[in-house]
C-alpha cells in the first residue's frame, strides 16, 4: 500500500478561488516520485497539505490525505501536528532561512526528537552525532554548537536534510531543496538527498520545476497545472512520450543536459489555451 | 582587546554624559529666578543678613568658580549639605533612591509582563476579535499619560472601591523597624509578609500608573516583530515537527523578536524614571522625584544637583544594561 496517498484533495482561497483542484496522487513506500509544473503551479501548496502548514489565505475543502494508511484530515489538531512530526519531514527551499538564526544547531536537529517523540537528551545528540556524519559534515560537534549564520549554506542545507531524516520518517517532502545553492553544490545536494533516500528507505516527494533532474531523482512523476493533475506516469515513459500534449511541450520547453545553451521552446500558445479549457471544463464539473 | 576598548570609550562617554548633565543643571538652577537665601529668611531681613548668608552657601563667587568648587567637592565624595534640611545631600539621595528604585523596577516588570502578554496572546489569537481587541485596550492606554492614569487608579481603586493605599510608602501604624532602605526587598528577605503585603498596597497604584502606557508600547513593538517572524521559513519548519502554535511562539519567534523591543525598554525606561517624578507626588510616595519637586520648590541648589546626577547616573546606567543584555541575546552580535 502507498505509503502517502492524497485523493481528490482541494484546496481553495478564502473567497472560493481553487489553488489544487482535486488531486490525486501516491507514493510507495521508499518510492521517489517528482511533482513538475511551473511556477504557480501548486506544487508546493500539494506539500504544504500534507505537512499542514497551508497558508492563512488557503483552505482545505475536500479530500483526504492519507499517511501510513490513516485519514490525517480526520484526526485532532494536536494528534495530526505530532503524527505529522514523526512520520513525515520536509526538506525546504532556502536553507539560509529555514534554521532558526538565534539557535544553535544541535537543538534544531534533535528538538523533535526529544519534545514530541519523548527521547532521551544524551541519545538524541549521539543520534544528531550520527546524522550529521551521514550527510558528510566534519567536526559534527562543532557545528552542532554552531549558529547557522556561521554556516555556509551547503552546510546549511547538509544539516536541514540530517534534521529531517532525524525522526526516521518513512516520507520526506524535498521543495525544490536545491534552486537556492550555487550549481556546484546543487549536485552535491541533489546526490546526498538520493544516497539519505536509500538508505532510509524512504518515500520521496521530490519538488521540482526542472525536468532535467527528474530522471536523476525519481521513479514516477506528475505534472501539475493550475492546480490539477495533467499526468501521472513513470519517468521512462515520461521521456519516452508523455502522453498529454501540455506534458509534451513542457518537455519540449527544457533544456537538454547535452545542450544547455540549446534554444529553448517556450510552451505554445494554442497547447496553453487547450489546458486551459481542460480546466475550465473541469472546474465547472467540479462546481457544478 | 576590542573588548576592553569597548569599554573604556563606553566609561569615558558615561563620565563626559553625567559631567555635560552636572554643568547644565548647575548653570539652569543659578541663572533661572528664585534664589534660596530669599527662601530661608523671614521677611525684612537685611541686606547684610543676605550677604552674609551668601558667603557662607558660597553663592556670592561666580558660577564657574562655584562649580569648581562644587566637582572637586564632588570627586572627594562631598556632595555638599541640602540648605533647607541642614544635612548631607548625599546622605538625603541615599536614603530616598531605593524608594524610587523599588517603583521603577516594580512599574518595569509590571509593563513587561502586561505588554509580553498582551503581544504573545494577539500573535496566537491573530486575525481574530481577541486581537482586536487587545489592538483597542493598547490604544486607550497610550491615549493618557502616566499621571492621568494615576488619577484614574487612585479615583477608582483608591476610592470608590478603596482596595490600594493612595498615599505613602508603608503604614506607619505597621511599626516594622526597617534596617535599610529597600523595603520591599527587606520585607521579602525578612519573609514578613504581611508587610510585603502593605508595602504593595501602596506601590502598585504608583507602578501600574508608570506601567500602563510602557505595557502598550512594548505590545505594539512586540507584536509587529512577532507578526513578521511567524512568515519565517523556520517557523513553518517548526510547524512541520510537530509543534504547538503557543511553543513556536514562545520558542521560535519569540528570541528573534526581541531585540527591538529590548532597545525600546531602554529608552522608555529612563523616560519611566522620569515619569516617578510626577507619580511620587501624585501618590505622597516617599522617593528621590517627590524630594526633586521638594527641592526646586525650595531652590534647595545642593540637593537638586545631587539629585540631578543620581538621576543621569541612573540612565547611563540603563543604557549600558540594555547594550549588554542586546549583546548576551544576539548571537550575531556575539560572535562578530
Ligand atoms: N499565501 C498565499 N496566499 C494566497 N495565494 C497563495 C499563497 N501562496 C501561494 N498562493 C497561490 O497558490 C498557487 C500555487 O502556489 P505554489 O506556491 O504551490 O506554486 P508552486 O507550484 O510551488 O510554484 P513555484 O515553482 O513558484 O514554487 C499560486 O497561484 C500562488 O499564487
Ligand atoms: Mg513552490
Amino acid at each position: 500500500m502507498s505509503y502517502l496517498a492524497i485523493k481528490d484533495l482541494t484546496v481553495r482561497l478564502k473567497n472560493g478561488v481553487p489553488l489544487l483542484r482535486k488531486v490525486s496522487l501516491e507514493v510507495e513506500a521508499g518510492e521517489v516520485r517528482a511533482l513538475v509544473g511551473e511556477s504557480g503551479a501548486g506544487k508546493s501548496m500539494i506539500g504544504k497539505a500534507v505537512l499542514g502548514i497551508l497558508p492563512r489565505a488557503a483552505r482545505l475543502t475536500g479530500g483526504k490525505i492519507l499517511l501510513d494508511g490513516e485519514d490525517l484530515l480526520t484526526l485532532p489538531p494536536k494528534a495530526r501536528r505530532e503524527r505529522i512530526g514523526a512520520k513525515a519531514a520536509l526538506i525546504p527551499q532556502d536553507p539560509l532561512t529555514a534554521l532558526n538564526p538565534s539557535r544553535r544547531i544541535g537543538p534544531q536537529i534533535i528538538d523533535r526528537l526529544v519534545d514530541i517523540l519523548g527521547w532521551k537528551r544524551p541519545k538524541a545528540e549521539a543520534r544528531a552525532l550520527e546524522l550529521l556524519d551521514e550527510v558528510h559534515i566534519q567536526d559534527p560537534g562543532r557545528v552542532m554548537k554552531s549558529y547557522p549564520h556561521e554556516l555556509s549554506g551547503g552546510m546549511r542545507q547538509r544539516i536541514l536534510i540530517a534534521s529531517a531524516f532525524a525522526a526516521e520518517p518513512k516520507l520526506i517532502i524535498a521543495d525544490e531543496p536545491t534552486t537556492a545553492l550555487d550549481v556546484t553544490v546543487q549536485k552535491q545536494i541533489l546526490k546526498l538527498i538520493r544516497e539519505m533516500q536509500e538508505r532510509h528507505q524512504t518515500a520521496l516527494l521530490f519538488v521540482t520545476h526542472d525536468l532535467g533532474v527528474v530522471s536523476k531523482v525519481s521513479q514516477t512523476l506528475t505534472v501539475l497545472y493550475a492546480g490539477k493533475v495533467i499526468e501521472d506516469t513513470n519517468v521512462r515513459a515520461f521521456f519516452e512520450a508523455p502522453a498529454h500534449a501540455y506534458s509534451q511541450a513542457l518537455l519540449a520547453a527544457t533544456p537538454k543536459y547535452t545542450d544547455p545553451d540549446g534554444s529553448l521552446m517556450p510552451v505554445p500558445e494554442s497547447i496553453i489555451t487547450a489546458v486551459e479549457q481542460e480546466v475550465a471544463a473541469f472546474d465547472a464539473q467540479l462546481n457544478g | 582587546m576590542p573588548f576592553v576598548r569597548a569599554l573604556l570609550t563606553r566609561f569615558a562617554t558615561t563620565l563626559v554624559t553625567l559631567l555635560g548633565a552636572a554643568i547644565i543643571v548647575f548653570v539652569v538652577i543659578r541663572i533661572v529666578p528664585g534664589n534660596p537665601i530669599a527662601m530661608m529668611l523671614p521677611p525684612g531681613a537685611t541686606e547684610a543678613d543676605i550677604d552674609r548668608l551668601k558667603t557662607l552657601y558660597g553663592l556670592d563667587k561666580s558660577i564657574p568658580e562655584q562649580f569648581w568648587i562644587w566637582l572637586v567637592n564632588v570627586l572627594q565624595g562631598d556632595f555638599g549639605t541640602s540648605i533647607t534640611s541642614r544635612q548631607p545631600v548625599f546622605d538625603l539621595v541615599t536614603g530616598r533612591l531605593p524608594a524610587t528604585l523599588e517603583l521603577s523596577l516594580m512599574a518595569l516588570v509590571i509593563a513587561i509582563a502586561l505588554g509580553g502578554t498582551a503581544a504573545l496572546t494577539a500573535t496566537l489569537y491573530r486575525g481574530t476579535k481577541v486581537e482586536g481587541g487587545i489592538d483597542v485596550a493598547g490604544g486607550v492606554a497610550l491615549s493618557l499619560p502616566d499621571f492621568l492614569w494615576g488619577l484614574a487608579l487612585i479615583l477608582v481603586l483608591g476610592v470608590v472601591w478603596p482596595i490600594f493605599h493612595i498615599s505613602g510608602r508603608v503604614s506607619p501604624s505597621l511599626g516594622f523597624d526597617f534596617q535599610s532602605n529597600f523595603y520591599l526587598l527587606e520585607a521579602l528577605v525578612r519573609l514578613r509578609f504581611d508587610v510585603v503585603l502593605d508595602l504593595l498596597g501602596h506601590m502598585l497604584l504608583p507602578a501600574i500608573a508608570l506601567a500602563i502606557p510602557l505595557a502598550a508600547i512594548i505590545l505594539q513593538l512586540l507584536k509587529q516583530s512577532l507578526k513578521e517572524c511567524m512568515h519565517d521559513d523556520y517557523i513553518t519548519l517548526a510547524r512541520t515537527k510537530g509543534y504547538s502554535e503557543t511553543s513556536i511562539i514562545t520558542r521560535d519567534a519569540l528570541p528573534n523578536a526581541i531585540l527591538p523591543t529590548l532597545t525600546l525598554i531602554g529608552v522608555q525606561f529612563t523616560f519611566l524614571i522620569g515619569g516617578t517624578v510626577i507619580i511620587e507626588r501624585l501618590f505622597s510616595y516617599e522617593g528621590l522625584g517627590n524630594m526633586a519637586i521638594d527641592a526646586v520648590i525650595n531652590r534647595d541648589l545642593p540637593l537638586i544637583q545631587g539629585i540631578v546626577l543620581v538621576f543621569a547616573l541612573l540612565f547611563t546606567l540603563v543604557n549600558l544594561l540594555v547594550d549588554m543584555t542586546y549583546a548576551a541575546l544576539n548571537p550575531r552580535l556575539r560572535h562578530a
